[in-house]
């Protein structure tokens, strides 16, 4: 028995051994990579399944050489763990408070960036039997519902606006999250948006006090609940709904147009005139043909990246910038296949100016990099 | 015969060869001081994880005041950040209270029936499946109440209830609140099934422990089965069976995943029969992730330390009972 054990842990010894060595190998025919590096990220809980997907196809791209260990612990936890500089990178679906960028500008001396990466898109679902599709709401009629002012489907404010569809006598009951998430704060900054009413009494935050309804836990206990009972409204990220076919409703936009969710109206609603820092929330989007009810996801990095405990030489530095870079530019071609809305082109603009300000020790190795990739 | 050899040779072993002076004099001391390190280790963990839980607690506790906090019904992340736990106490309290109030005759009867009237191999596969619902992870039974029993409650009791007191007490549907299916009622039935097992697994352990003499006696009295079990062996083993109902309360009280997933989660007071509610585990694991203000992770915290204060008591208490009322400290849990 323990000749055997001895046996199997000598011949694992031996393979990883093997494996190691045959790992240098790999990296002096590669060349521009002397040693393997670990690109460490954590944060949000919505882009998750993208990076890691990104993450797959980038190790593949630089032949294993550059991993990338994401850890979705929560916007919260993302943010955190970027201030405590035990990460390279954070990722959070909400944006920087002043408060935080000023303290990060004390103690590194340098900016904190906010790299918007990916979208997050919200629909109104519901389930009305008879009705699978195509309810139309605005903002207005939202609110009123979410603060439980409305209460029955043939209520006449619902009408006015599906004045074709034949709405049943049946009580609303409204499901939100239960759990903190970037869903519900870009879901709240609508509301708050729309109405003043909202954003003094209820506001929004990653979760709030919610003035009616029940609170399912994730995107699937919300979806649990409005698939199970007739009458009730909720809301999930776009993709959630179409890949559990639950009902999802039109919004009217600040524009007045009827907007479908879709990828491309959600992109579309960032293509705006967005600030130098991007840090800025774009629910009821001035774009016109923009679904209203969308938000950035945000990578976040030093602008000295020396400054920040986690990466330890330039050349994890220049692997994350060249990672980060690839996430906006190639890495974004394939996110619509897997549920997620791509860049506009204004966010990617903003995204290079703030790459190319990226310094380590002084040295701008963020231009390099984008010269490296023509793209400067 | 064997025995009696084997004990003559390890004598003889150890005669003829004396132990090194070494282990003579440390061996002992050696050994008790693993223990002893070992065993305060534990108590150590328990306390500092009481420690940090007050220490990051202790920004909100400072900010709301301990009973301020305590008492306040408020529960606002975002325009206000005001936290206050009461919502949190009251869901917890009156969960747990009606999980075991339902469990708990039903846990005995299943104890009694294995114990003193089953034969052998139906109370095998009685403790069998018994420990089986034990076993089911609290988020596949939070599963199945999302899927299949909260839609089913729903139907056959909630909504039928519902329609029947709007028709003749429309004044008291408040009091009932929202017959969707996931509420405090729905949460509660489920918490109660979870702690069957605990206290019918204790109450059978503890009636397993009357003496044989004790149930012969009742017998020679002229006894029958009913009154041997009445008389002869529950209040012989009424401690045991009070400390570990309380003992599954604790586990009641600290359920998470399937509260969380059943309950509603509605942060702010007054709660109703059939409507939502909240818990302390379930508010903790429902916002802990993404709390982004500083306050609103430290009241998180704040609440987890009321949790452990909470099950420490509870725990003490049910120490307390088995001690109380076993009878000549004959057992104890």
């Amino acid at each position: 028995m323990n000749a055997t054990r001895f046996y199997i842990a000598t011949a694992c010894l031996i393979f990883f051994t093997i494996s190691c060595g045959s790992g240098d190998d790999d990296n002096e025919s590669n060349g521009n990579r002397s040693n393997q590096i670990d690109i460490l990220g954590a944060g949000a809980t919505f882009p998750a399944p993208l990076i890691t997907d990104m993450a797959d196809t980038y190790r593949r791209k630089t032949d294993n050489q550059v991993t990338v260990n994401y850890q979705s612990i929560g916007s919260g936890g993302g943010i955190r763990q970027f201030i405590e500089q035990t990460i390279m990178f954070g990722m959070s679906e909400a944006f920087l408070s002043d408060e935080v960028m000023s303290e990060i500008e004390r103690s590194t001396g340098g900016r904190a960036f906010n790299i918007p990466i990916t979208l997050a898109d919200v629909v109104p679902t519901y389930n009305l039997p008879g009705i699978d599709k195509g309810i139309v709401f605005n903002g207005e009629l939202l609110v009123e519902i979410f603060l439980g002012n409305i209460t029955t489907w043939n209520d006449p404010k619902i009408a006015q606006l599906n004045p074709v569809l034949k709405l049943p006598r049946m009580p609303i009951t409204v499901v939100h999250r239960s759990d903190g998430s970037g869903t519900t704060n870009v879901w709240t900054s609508y509301l708050s948006r729309v109405s003043d009413e909202w954003a003094s009494k209820v506001g929004y935050a990653t979760s709030v006090n919610w003035p009616t309804g029940i609170g399912g836990n994730g995107n699937e206990g919300v979806a649990g609940v409005v698939r199970n009972t007739p009458g009730t409204i909720g809301y999930n990220s776009l993709s959630y709904a179409i890949l559990n076919n639950i009902s999802y409703g039109s919004v009217i936009n600040s524009s007045g147009n009827l907007i479908e969710p879709s990828y491309e109206a959600t992109s579309e609603a960032a293509n705006i005139d967005l600030p130098e820092d991007t840090r800025i929330l774009f629910t009821n989007t001035p774009a016109e043909y923009g679904y209203p009810i969308a938000g950035f996801a945000w990578m976040l990095v030093y602008e000295h990246l020396d400054r920040n405990e986690a990466i330890n030489n330039r050349e994890m530095a220049e692997e994350l910038i060249r990672f980060l870079l690839w996430s906006i530019t190639d890495g974004q071609e394939f996110s619509e296949d897997i549920g997620y809305a791509r860049l506009p082109e204004a966010a990617v603009e903003k995204n290079i100016n703030m790459i190319s300000q990226l310094k380590w020790e002084g040295e701008a190795i963020g231009q390099e990099i984008l010269k490296e990739n023509n793209l400067l | 015969m064997g025995v009696y050899v084997r004990q003559k040779q390890l004598t003889k072993k150890f005669l003829s060869q004396p132990p090194s002076i070494l282990y003579r004099w440390l061996g002992d001391k050696i050994f008790a001081a693993v223990i002893v390190v070992v065993g305060i280790s534990i108590i150590a963990l328990a306390f500092s994880m009481a420690l940090v839980l007050f220490g990051e607690g202790s920004q909100a506790i400072y900010k709301f005041g301990f009973f301020g906090f305590l008492t306040g019904s408020t529960w606002d992340p975002s325009v206000q950040l005001k936290f206050g736990a009461l919502p949190f106490l009251l869901g917890t309290a009156i969960t747990s209270v009606g999980a075991l109030m339902l469990s708990f005759f039903p846990a005995i009867a299943i104890a009694i029936f294995t114990a003193e009237y089953a034969p052998l191999w139906l109370s095998r596969i009685i403790d069998n499946l018994i420990n089986l619902i034990a076993a089911v992870p609290s988020v596949v039974v939070g599963i199945w109440g999302i899927f299949v029993f909260a839609p089913w409650m729903r139907d056959t009791a909630y909504m039928p209830v519902y329609q029947w007191t709007s028709e003749h007490f429309p004044s008291l549907l408040p009091v009932l609140g929202n017959p969707i299916g996931y509420g405090m009622s729905t949460a509660t039935i489920v918490l109660a099934l979870m702690i069957v097992p605990f206290t019918t697994a204790l109450t059978r352990d503890a009636i397993n422990r009357v003496p044989v003499a004790q149930r012969e006696a009742a017998w020679a009295l002229g006894a029958t089965r009913w009154e041997v079990i009445r008389l002869g062996v529950l209040p012989y083993a009424r401690g045991g069976i009070l400390a570990g109902s309380i003992l599954s309360f604790g586990r009641a009280i600290g359920e998470t995943m399937a509260v969380a997933m059943l309950i509603g989660n509605k942060n702010t007071l007054p709660f109703s029969i059939m409507g939502p509610a909240a818990t302390m585990p379930s508010v903790i694991i429902n916002e802990f992730r993404e709390a982004v203000e500083n306050i609103h992770l430290s009241s998180l915290m704040a609440v987890g330390f009321i949790l452990f204060v909470i099950s420490l008591i509870i725990n003490i208490f049910a120490a307390y009972l088995s001690r109380k009322f076993s009878i000549s400290g004959g057992q104890s849990i």
